[in-house]
């Protein structure tokens, strides 16, 4: 077995209007990871992951599932991943016992196991009471449990989820959260999510890919990724007008100082540790300090230090997205 | 966790789940599965009844006879009543292959049925690519010709039940079978509804094949239904048609799938070209079914 469960090398997908959907991107995923992209809409989240789940053809690169290919080993592909797609796509004229059931005969899954299989997947995602009723009845949060039950029916050991709690009320999206971290942990599934929510990706992944306009533009854990921006910041204000830079420079793990307006911006690699140090500090020399604040990085900050533009002014920008969702379905229409 | 031990190995696998789906979906549908009865009984009662060719020859559509000088006898007149009566029957006969046109006529309703039923097999592709159930169903290990072949099954199921119900209420309106008919005419005409309805089907599916817009298939189904129609033996033999249109029609596969359903049913001269219909149609499903299922290793893809 390969080392990495995902590993994508220059994968690239261009539809036939000449729109770059995804640009060279590189990366890999380990066994038993929840990896995760994030970017705004429109920055090529799903065009990767329908390469990977082997329904658009890469025009350039390759990439890898559990060692086959997606290309050339498209079968191997599709038999050992499962998807929760983006959209709803259970047939909603079915129940919702008969849409599992026709996923796992997709995948050739005899009835004598597949019937047992779904009652547990029933059970698992709190859908046993409903079983019966047409999919058409359901809530949008028991249409996204059926859909990680079809997902799950072939027992995959790479799970693909396309924005899994997109439109969900708050609670339907902490019980997903429940459902994904109970996956990785109790089977050692790996996997793969994009989402275009920060604290999703914060709350989830183990490591993030924040991708835009197709290519991704950094990698690594949320945390690796908040300390890049230079760790926390202390805001802090004293009473008399005297420069205190020099004296709170030397405070342990603060990096930085600046001053700005009558109040001090300091840059520190432990803020919770710093600040009573900074108090303390300026204390003992007489200061009194007026007003103090902490501000932890969020990924929001990571997001605007490498695309240049806040998550909510990439949202913003809708018309841009639709003109790029009208090319793609013309390229493929 | 994955247990490749449990997963069939079958090409085709998936083929009689996804088919079972679009039966399901058909026939728990009340309302259209009733007005998929109730259509064809409009066509034949209507139409049908409506295009009442054999009384263009009754005797009170002629002029009254002229008199003659020596009258004749009532006995003459007799005979003269009946040979007009007999060349009524005969001309019908021999230009339609039966005295009665509502036969004529019932018989290319039942093969005709079969283009209405699979014409709108693409709304069904074109919804699953919309509702994204083709992006689910392509992501497993499921193969792109039982995904096609499933639509294809579906909608020739659905053609035979519409053909059987056309040939049902043809009988019940009265339709005269020929000396040809036996009970093995009826397993006949399931064969060439099925082997038709499997072309047209991949047809209209290998059309539809890349389209996410609704209009597309009906678009289709107007350019392609009225040619296949009139351009066929449907409503008047190809051999009083002009040379041009009879080269169109001595190509469209409906002229000889009702030909076939014709001699099988309300013809008595005989079984004649029957193996050349079956041949013709069966030729066409084939070319047509492969033509599909390459397109669809291209195409259903992104």
């Amino acid at each position: 077995m390969s080392e990495d469960a995902i590993k994508a090398e220059g994968l690239t997908k261009i539809f036939n209007h000449g729109l770059v959907a995804v640009d060279h991107i590189n990366f890999s995923v380990k066994h038993g990871e929840i990896f995760g992209f994030l970017g705004p809409n429109g920055a090529g989240k799903t065009t990767t992951i329908n390469m990977l789940i082997t329904i658009a053809r890469p025009t350039e690169g390759k990439a890898t599932i559990l060692g086959s290919d997606i290309a050339k080993q498209s079968m191997a592909v599709r038999s050992s991943i499962g998807v929760v797609p983006q959209e709803y796509t259970a047939d909603e004229d079915l129940t919702g016992y008969e849409n599992i059931l026709l996923c796992a005969d997709l995948y050739g899954i005899p009835r004598s196991v597949s019937k047992k299989r779904a009652a547990d997947l029933l059970n698992l995602v709190e859908l046993t009471a409903f079983k019966d009723k047409r999919v058409q009845t359901f809530s949008g949060g028991m249409r996204r449990r059926l859909e990680l039950a079809c997902g799950l029916i072939n027992r995959p050991k790479v799970l693909f989820l396309d924005e899994p709690t997109l439109g969900l009320d708050v609670q339907t999206r902490a019980a997903t959260w429940n459902y994904v971290k109970m996956l990785k942990k109790e089977f050692g599934m790996t996997l793969f999510l994009t989402t275009h929510y920060l604290e999703e990706a914060d709350a989830l992944c183990d490591r993030i890919a924040i991708i835009d306009h197709g290519k991704i533009v950094v990698i690594g854990t949320p945390s690796e990724l908040k300390d890049s921006l230079g760790g926390d910041i202390i805001t802090l204000a004293i009473q008399k007008d005297e420069d205190i830079t020099g004296l709170i420079s030397k405070v342990e793990h603060v990096k930085e100082v600046k001053k700005e307006n009558g109040s001090y911006m300091i840059k520190s690699s432990n803020g919770e540790l710093t600040a009573p140090l900074i108090i303390e500090a300026l204390r003992k020399n007489g200061h009194v300090v007026t007003r103090l604040s902490l501000t932890k990085p969020t990924l929001n900050e990571v997001y605007l230090l490498y695309t240049g533009k806040s998550m909510r002014d990439a949202e913003e920008s809708r018309e841009a997205v639709f003109q790029q969702r009208v090319a793609m379905r013309r390229s493929h229409a | 966790m994955s247990e490749e031990s449990n997963v069939s190995k079958s090409k085709l696998h998936g083929l009689w789940a996804l088919t079972n789906r679009e039966l399901k979906k058909w026939y728990q549908a009340p309302f259209v599965f009733v007005m998929g009865i109730i259509q064809p009984i409009l066509w034949l009662a209507l139409l049908g009844k409506a295009m009442n060719i054999g009384a263009i020859f009754s005797s009170g559509a002629l002029p009254p006879l002229p008199q003659l000088t020596p009258a004749l006898t009532p006995s003459q007149l007799q005979v003269l009543g009946v040979y007009f009566a007999g060349m009524q029957k005969q001309i019908m006969t021999s230009t339609f292959g039966t005295a009665d046109y509502f036969s004529f006529m019932a018989m290319s309703m039942v093969a005709f049925t079969t283009v209405f039923t699979t014409a709108f097999v693409g709304m069904s592709v074109v919804w699953d690519r919309r509702l994204g159930f083709m992006n689910k169903v392509l992501s497993t290990p499921v193969s792109r010709s039982a995904i096609i072949l499933s639509k294809v099954f579906a909608a020739s199921v659905r053609a035979m039940f519409q053909a059987a119900i056309v040939a049902a209420i043809a009988f019940a309106l009265g339709l005269q079978t020929g000396s040809n008919f036996s009970v093995f005419s009826i397993f006949g005409i399931f064969a060439i509804v099925f082997l038709i309805s499997v072309g047209l089907a991949s047809m209209f599916t290998a059309l539809t094949l890349r389209s996410t817009r609704m209009e597309m298939p009906q678009a289709i189904f107007q350019l392609i239904t009225l040619p296949l129609m009139f351009a066929s033996s449907a409503y008047f033999p190809i051999n009083l048609m002009p040379n041009w249109l009879q080269a169109i029609a001595s190509v469209n596969p409906i002229s000889y799938t009702i030909d076939a359903v014709r001699r099988l049913m309300i013809f008595s001269d005989g079984f004649g070209p029957l193996p050349l219909d079956f041949a013709y149609v069966g030729i066409f499903t084939v070319v047509v079914t492969a033509i599909c299922i390459v397109l669809s290793w291209r195409y259903l893809n992104k």
